[in-house]
């Protein structure tokens, strides 16, 4: 009988409070509970972090890196967005 | 640990225009990512040499586990301990980089319990002495610190990353086998003696662990085009020996190598001959315990069957006693 495959799971980890989750590698475990004792003793062993979400890989929607260019072109043309776009005579110091 | 540059990767260079410009990425320093287009010979490469990377981390857990309930004090079990367990989980972080490239866990693990895939061949030597844990830390995984520091810098994003984590870890091995190895030189003549047979055994080993020489291995890397390999295996291998040699005369131990000697001129350790047969011969399958690897992965697959199967299982059932409760 071949095996059925053990489900993978993406593994985001919080470093210290006040910074965000961050992907940090994989595991594969059967439910939530063991993707997150799995992911406790694969990615820290020396108190990496503070806090693990786990999330079925298969629940990750991602962007196609080909599209990139068309995807971000909005960003890219619109410099009004940016502060510098802006003139502000010299003898105005901050803003 | 322990990447062995076994792959002289045969790819030729891909002209085509999605070829010229994912060179041109690699040129620039860029990191190629899992979705980003990429020549078929490099994901066949990557696939081949991070899996193998991996498989030498899983296997590499059996010849220092054989000392756990033996460890001589409760200090030295506790770091063996964490040791072999920073091994398991340096396998997981490598089959997790691999999967990126398309390829399943399953299917790596049934290549390397088929005996259809390579592995590191330093753990098909066998740990005879309380010394070997000693000199595995200091030797072996000093070894790999010097092959895997090269391979954070690798072209391939999730490999490059796994590899950061690896050689953070590897310190702490390299150091406790150093500690062990240096009380056993400093003791009574017995464990001096020990010491001194385990060097002895393991040093050539260690040695090829970098791989064939540059002068065997195949024309055009393109592993070195792709940036997956920044360094020759005989470079690699030089600066470790050049690291290492001052490290045991400190201790007073001796090298089992009577051609080995300082070049003033150059500044290096020049060794002698390498026998590249036995190397052969252990990758092939020939090692003094190449058998007893495999029958103990084998066995540890075989025996967590009904764990997997178990967990699943209730996985199911959970999932199903939820979806009753939502409806
Ligand atoms: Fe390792
Ligand atoms: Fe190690």
């Amino acid at each position: 009988m071949a095996e059925r495959s053990t489900p993978l799971w993406e593994v985001f980890i919080r470093a210290r409070t006040g910074l965000a989750h961050r992907h940090v590698g994989s595991v594969h475990a059967a439910d939530a509970t063991m993707a997150l004792q799995a992911a406790r003793d694969v990615y820290t062993r020396r108190g990496e972090g503070l806090s693990i979400w786990v999330v079925p890989s298969v629940a990750i929607t991602a962007s196609d890196p080909s599209d990139k260019d068309m995807l971000f072109e909005p960003a890219a043309s619109k410099i009004y967005r940016h502060p510098t776009f802006y003139e502000v005579p010299d003898e105005v110091d901050n803003m | 640990m322990y990447s062995q540059a076994l792959n002289t990767a045969t790819g030729h260079a891909d002209t085509s225009e999605a070829g010229t410009r994912f060179q041109t990425r690699v040129d620039a320093e860029e990191r190629i990512e899992p979705n980003d287009w990429m020549p078929e010979a490099y994901r066949r490469t990557l696939i081949r040499q991070i899996s193998q990377h991996a498989h030498s981390e899983i296997v590499g857990m059996l010849p220092e586990g054989n000392w756990i309930t033996r460890a001589p004090t409760l200090r030295r079990k506790a770091a063996l301990l964490a040791k072999v367990q920073d091994e398991g989980g340096h396998g997981l972080y490598l089959y997790a980089a691999a999967e990126t490239l398309g390829v399943t866990r399953e299917e790596l693990v049934e290549q390397l319990l088929a005996g259809r895939a390579k592995y590191s061949s330093i753990f098909n030597y066998p740990t005879l002495s309380w010394a070997d844990i000693g000199t595995i830390g200091w030797l072996v995984d000093g070894a790999a610190i010097m092959n895997q520091i090269p391979l954070c810098r690798c072209s391939y994003g999730p490999y490059a990353r796994a590899m950061i984590r690896i050689c953070k870890e590897e310190s702490f091995h390299q150091r406790q086998g150093f500690e062990i190895v240096t009380i056993l030189a400093r003791g009574s003549a017995e464990q001096k003696a020990m010491v001194q047979d385990a060097l002895n055994r393991w040093w050539w080993p260690s040695l090829m662990m970098f791989g064939p020489s540059d002068s065997q291995s195949q024309h055009s890397d393109a592993s070195m085009r792709w940036k997956i390999k920044r360094f020759t295996n005989d470079a690699l291998r030089q600066k470790f020996v050049d690291a290492t040699v001052p490290q045991g005369h400190y201790l007073g131990l001796t090298f089992p190598d009577p051609a080995l000697r300082y070049n003033e001129a150059t500044g290096h350790w020049e060794f002698g001959a390498i026998d590249w047969e036995e190397f052969r011969r252990v990758l092939a399958g020939d090692g003094p315990c190449n058998r007893e690897r495999l029958a103990a992965r084998r066995r540890a697959h075989d025996d967590g069957a009904w764990v997997r199967e178990a967990a699943l299982a209730f996985a199911a059932k959970q999932g199903v006693a939820r979806q009753r409760e939502a409806a």
